[in-house]
């Protein structure tokens, strides 16, 4: 399994210069991929922008979105805004796309919230048919969500299923659902599996307090998050085999505290 | 710390002591509606165990509640008349009364205050008043009543209706009987819970319980019915009643236990099916999660509840997810009335999932002996008989006998003797296109009228040296004809070297796939043609087992479902209609297939959309397909169209589909679905819910290393 970092691009207060010190750092250090979220209607950078901009001051790490909400954007816009990341890592790109869980993102887009898992499949169907628009037939998709359809969506038309956060037991669960739809579906091999979790190290109440902020949607479901988070070197370590032993072939851990000491200590503790 | 517990049962006692224990003990209230020594029900069953959560947190109550305890290791099934026993379980139980008994005193002991005859309707002044209120007043419970937009309830019946007798009857085992009545099966949970005394528990589903007249009888008059139904087995002793009452068990859940310092306990929170004998182990363990969450909090409410909820809610979700299986079982146990008493009990003791065929085989090796050996000699089975698991024993029909249950499947006729030598009893190659026009994409193998099936013969040869039967999936792709290979995706329309694509209706499958040609008399004609010749092609190569494809929204599936199917002619409209297309062509192949091999249906049984085949239809089309020469039906679901809303992906997600088939058509069916382990297929194969199963088998990295580590070493050593 291999472990990868967010950039805190949806962190408020987090700004560009942090993110582009954050993304070089990430280079150097021991991470395999640099992820970013995506949410309108909150204090955040648009994540290809903010991959287009980890791409300049990288040259190793791969670029991921984790996942952006593909309905909430045209969809040719879309196809070019993840094309032009990916030319502009020199292709380190892997696009992970899902509907989202909000609903004021839909409606801060100005886009119907009915709808949206066709929607979203007419994008991976352009996406994967290339068109005009440059995309390279083997750009890695990822697709999320938990539902029945999300799961036939992703072994129709993606590499791997991207896993929207928890314990290791509701990951392997998730992973079942998506290996079963997989065989289902008469694709060969397995699919890739990517898992992700949320840190912060010895800023736990900050971290948290970020979290019931982000999830707030939920309801008492934020607070079950903000009690996930992974706030000690053991946590992690448990974390990053419980993941391991699920399955997972790429673990993403997500900074909850926009503090670039946050990397240097997830890199510490990860050697 | 100021605790108020509404509601004096097991889990609000249990609490109650477990607060006054620590130091410095709380000061906790508990506060019970009706007096101390009501208490309605009988005794109380806990499965699973030595309850050891419960001797670590307070020995005291576990030394005198275990003392009391009747405890037995067996399962009785009572059966068209015979009596199955299956040892190894560990149940035990409690008079209600007495467990209730057991901790009032305790708690008394230690300090708690007991207010009973109490009656509580301001809940909002009780929580003003407490620095914790804790609902532990059961399925009904006011407290959640009062926030249940906060806790966000959900209540709704689950499973048949039910009334809870005692009896004096002593009974020496955990027991189910099933009556057969003119109305259908009723059946009785009972158990001892001491030395005079038994639960004795009647259900039966909803119409049942109408036919029969329960529903107009009173207290008194449903006591005597159930007395004279079970007057054999009750052997001269009298049924009990206090307040016993039929009615339907609520399934109780709740989105959160806990909303600011107010909490739900037990029954409160969440209900499991009595079936699975679990709530009061569940009520009592959820009492220690709380009582421990303060102790790691101490002072901090709204840490410590939802540190209580964290812990419990994934365990409670794992059993009410059991005993939802085990509720379902009962509602539709009618349907297995037919199978011999060995396969029926085994069912039985599988179906919540929490017991297997590997795991009761350490329980009870004696039982599965029985079972396997049973599973491989039927009645001809001898006293003291073995048999292989049910995996492994042979299948036949017609002139075939599969020297095992394990069927594999693959897109790539190259692997199929692989997976002959890798031990599979049946290789299936498939889907294999009738025509090239059939395909799915310019990759999928054809067997067509006028191959000379000289490479398909030699792979059924080389299937047969590796020791197992050879079948063809002869598909017809229709609407999802015409795509590029699978490598990175299904259903991607070719961008160059496509073919028109044929369907019932002129409706593109997924986002940017070609709109297919409605067939017109001429089409249908071509298609049975050409199925009729690949299966005269199949039968020269060697097959041993033709398999039609009505599945997975491929040609003959799209007829089948009103999703795809819109004509207008006499091959649309009601079932009959969509039906009758794939029947001709069935019965074109079967002509055209010797008589004596085999010939399958894959077929989707339901959809999984509200406007699509729906799983009673999809049954009815298995019984036609089997009164048409259709000796096996593969049960599948869904893909009939890209976006249908209830697909449920999960391990062995087509099991219950394939059961249903199976239980109610009687023919024989073969099932995959994310199958991915023996003890999984041994399971459902025993307790009869398939007859054959595809399995998904991964490769592990143990086989890696096996396989690959000399070659690896050997090469290293040259290396060097």
């Amino acid at each position: 399994m291999r472990v990868g970092i967010g950039l805190p691009n949806t962190i408020p207060g987090a700004e560009g210069p942090l993110l582009v010190e954050w993304a070089r750092r990430a280079d150097a250090g021991p991470f395999s991929t640099l992820a970013v979220l995506d949410r309108l209607a909150y204090e955040s950078i648009e994540p290809f922008a903010a991959l287009a901009a980890a791409a300049g001051v990288t040259k190793r790490v791969g670029l991921a979105t984790m996942i952006a909400i593909g309905p909430l954007r045209n969809t040719a816009l879309l196809v070019k805004q993840a094309v032009s990341v990916d030319a502009l890592s020199g292709g380190r790109l892997t696009l992970g796309l899902a509907v989202g869980a909000r609903l004021d993102d839909y409606e801060t887009a100005g886009v119907e919230h009915r709808g949206r898992g066709a929607r979203l499949s007419e994008q991976l169907a352009t996406l994967r048919d290339g068109d005009n628009l440059g995309v390279r037939s083997d750009l890695p998709l990822l697709v999320g969500g938990m539902t029945g359809p999300a799961f036939a969506r992703m072994a129709r038309y993606a590499d791997g299923y991207a896993h929207n956060g928890g314990p290791p037991r509701a990951f392997a669960r998730a992973a079942a659902s998506a290996l079963a739809a997989w065989s289902d579906l008469g694709r060969p091999r397995r699919p890739l599996l990517w898992g992700q979790g949320y840190f912060a190290l010895g800023e736990a109440e900050a971290g948290a307090a970020y979290l019931r902020d982000y999830y707030a949607f939920t309801g008492p479901f934020a607070e079950k998050i903000a009690a996930g988070n992974l706030t000690s070197a053991r946590a992690i370590r448990d974390f990053v085999r419980g993941y391991a032993e699920a399955g997972c072939d790429e673990l993403i851990l997500f900074p909850t505290v926009g503090d670039v000491g946050q990397l240097d200590r997830l890199a510490e503790v990860l050697a | 710390m100021r605790v108020r517990i509404l509601g004096a049962g097991p889990a609000g006692l249990y609490l109650a002591v477990l607060l006054r224990k620590v130091n410095p003990p709380h000061e906790v209230e508990v506060i019970e509606r009706n007096p101390p020594d009501a208490t309605f029900g009988w005794g109380v069953v806990f499965s699973e165990g030595t309850l050891g959560e419960l001797r670590d947190a307070d020995l005291e109550t576990h030394v005198e509640v275990t003392d009391t305890f009747a405890r037995w290791p067996t399962v009785d099934v009572r059966y068209r008349g015979r009596l199955l026993r299956s040892r190894g379980h560990a149940f035990s139980a409690i008079g209600r009364r007495r467990l209730l008994r057991i901790l009032q005193r305790r708690a008394l002991g230690l300090g708690a205050h007991l207010r009973f005859e109490s009656e509580v309707t301001d809940v909002d002044a009780l929580r003003a008043d407490a620095d914790l209120l804790v609902g532990a007043d059961g399925v009904n419970s006011l407290v959640r009543r009062r926030y249940a937009t906060e806790f966000g309830e959900q209540v709704s019946p689950q499973g048949c209706k039910y009334v809870w007798f005692g009896t004096d009857l002593v009974l020496d085992a955990f027991t189910f009987i099933f009556k057969q009545t003119e109305a259908g099966l009723v059946q009785v949970h009972a158990y001892p819970f001491d030395e005079r005394t038994s639960t004795w528990i009647v259900e039966c589903p909803d119409t049942t319980w109408r036919a029969l007249g329960f529903d107009t009888m009173d207290e008194g008059e449903s006591l005597a019915a159930c007395e004279t139904l079970f007057a054999e087995h009750l052997d001269g002793h009298r049924l009990l009643s206090n307040r016993s009452l039929w009615t339907s068990f609520l399934l109780v859940s709740n989105d959160t236990w806990h909303h600011r310092n107010v909490v739900l306990l037990g029954d409160a929170a969440h209900t499991a099916h009595f079936s699975i004998g679990s709530g009061t182990k569940l009520a009592m363990e959820d009492a220690i999660a709380l009582s421990q969450a303060f102790v790691r909090h101490p002072g901090d409410v709204e840490r410590a509840l939802l540190d209580y909820e964290l812990e419990r809610q994934p365990v409670v979700e794992r059993f009410q997810q059991a005993a939802g299986e085990s509720a379902a079982y009962f509602t539709r146990v009618e349907r297995y009335a037919h199978m011999d008493p060995i396969p029926f009990a085994f069912n039985l003791l599988t179906r919540s999932g929490r017991v297997t065929h590997a795991n009761l085989a350490q329980r009870d090796p004696q039982f599965v002996r029985l079972l396997d050996a049973w599973f491989h000699g039927g009645d001809r089975s001898r006293p003291g008989a073995l048999g292989p698991p049910p995996l492994f024993a042979p299948w036949r029909s017609g002139v075939v006998e599969l020297r095992n249950r394990v069927v594999r499947s693959s897109a790539e006729p190259d692997h199929l003797p692989e997976l002959a030598r890798s031990g599979a009893g049946l290789v299936v190659a498939g889907p294999v296109a009738v025509t090239l026009e059939a395909r799915i994409s310019p990759g999928t193998p054809t067997l067509r009228g006028n191959e000379a099936g000289a490479a398909w013969a030699a792979l059924v040869d080389g299937v047969h040296a590796g020791g197992a039967h050879a079948a063809v999936l002869l598909s017809h792709a229709g609407r999802r004809g015409s795509t590029r290979p699978p490598t990175h995706g299904a259903d991607l329309p070719l961008r160059e070297g496509g073919w028109p694509l044929i369907a019932p209706s002129p409706i593109g499958y997924a986002p940017r796939m070609p709109v297919p040609r409605a067939m017109d008399a001429g089409d249908m004609a071509a298609v049975r043609e050409a199925f009729a010749a690949a299966a005269r092609s199949a039968a020269g190569a060697g097959f041993d087992m033709l398999e039609l494809d009505m599945g997975h929204g491929y040609l003959l599936a799209s007829f089948l479902s009103p999703a795809s199917n819109r004509r207008d002619d006499e091959y649309g409209g009601d079932l009959a209609g969509r039906l009758r297309f794939p029947m001709e062509v069935l019965a074109s192949v079967r002509q055209s297939w010797p008589e004596d091999r085999p010939l399958a249906v894959r077929l989707n049984v339901m959809d999984g959309t509200r406007r699509g085949l729906q799983l009673g239809e999809g049954i009815a089309i298995a019984r036609q397909l089997a009164e048409h020469g259709c000796g096996l039906v593969h049960v599948v679901a869904g893909q009939t169209v890209p976006e249908a809303a209830r697909t449920d992906y999960r391990r062995g997600f087509l099991t219950p589909l394939a059961d249903r088939v199976r239980a109610e058509t009687r023919v024989p069916t073969l099932v995959g679905g994310y199958i991915t382990t023996p003890d999984e297929a041994n399971t459902l194969l025993g307790a009869g819910r398939a007859d054959l199963c595809l399995l998904d088998v991964p490769e592990t990295d143990l086989e890696r290393e096996l396989i690959a580590g000399p070659e690896e070493t050997a090469a290293a050593v040259a290396l060097a």
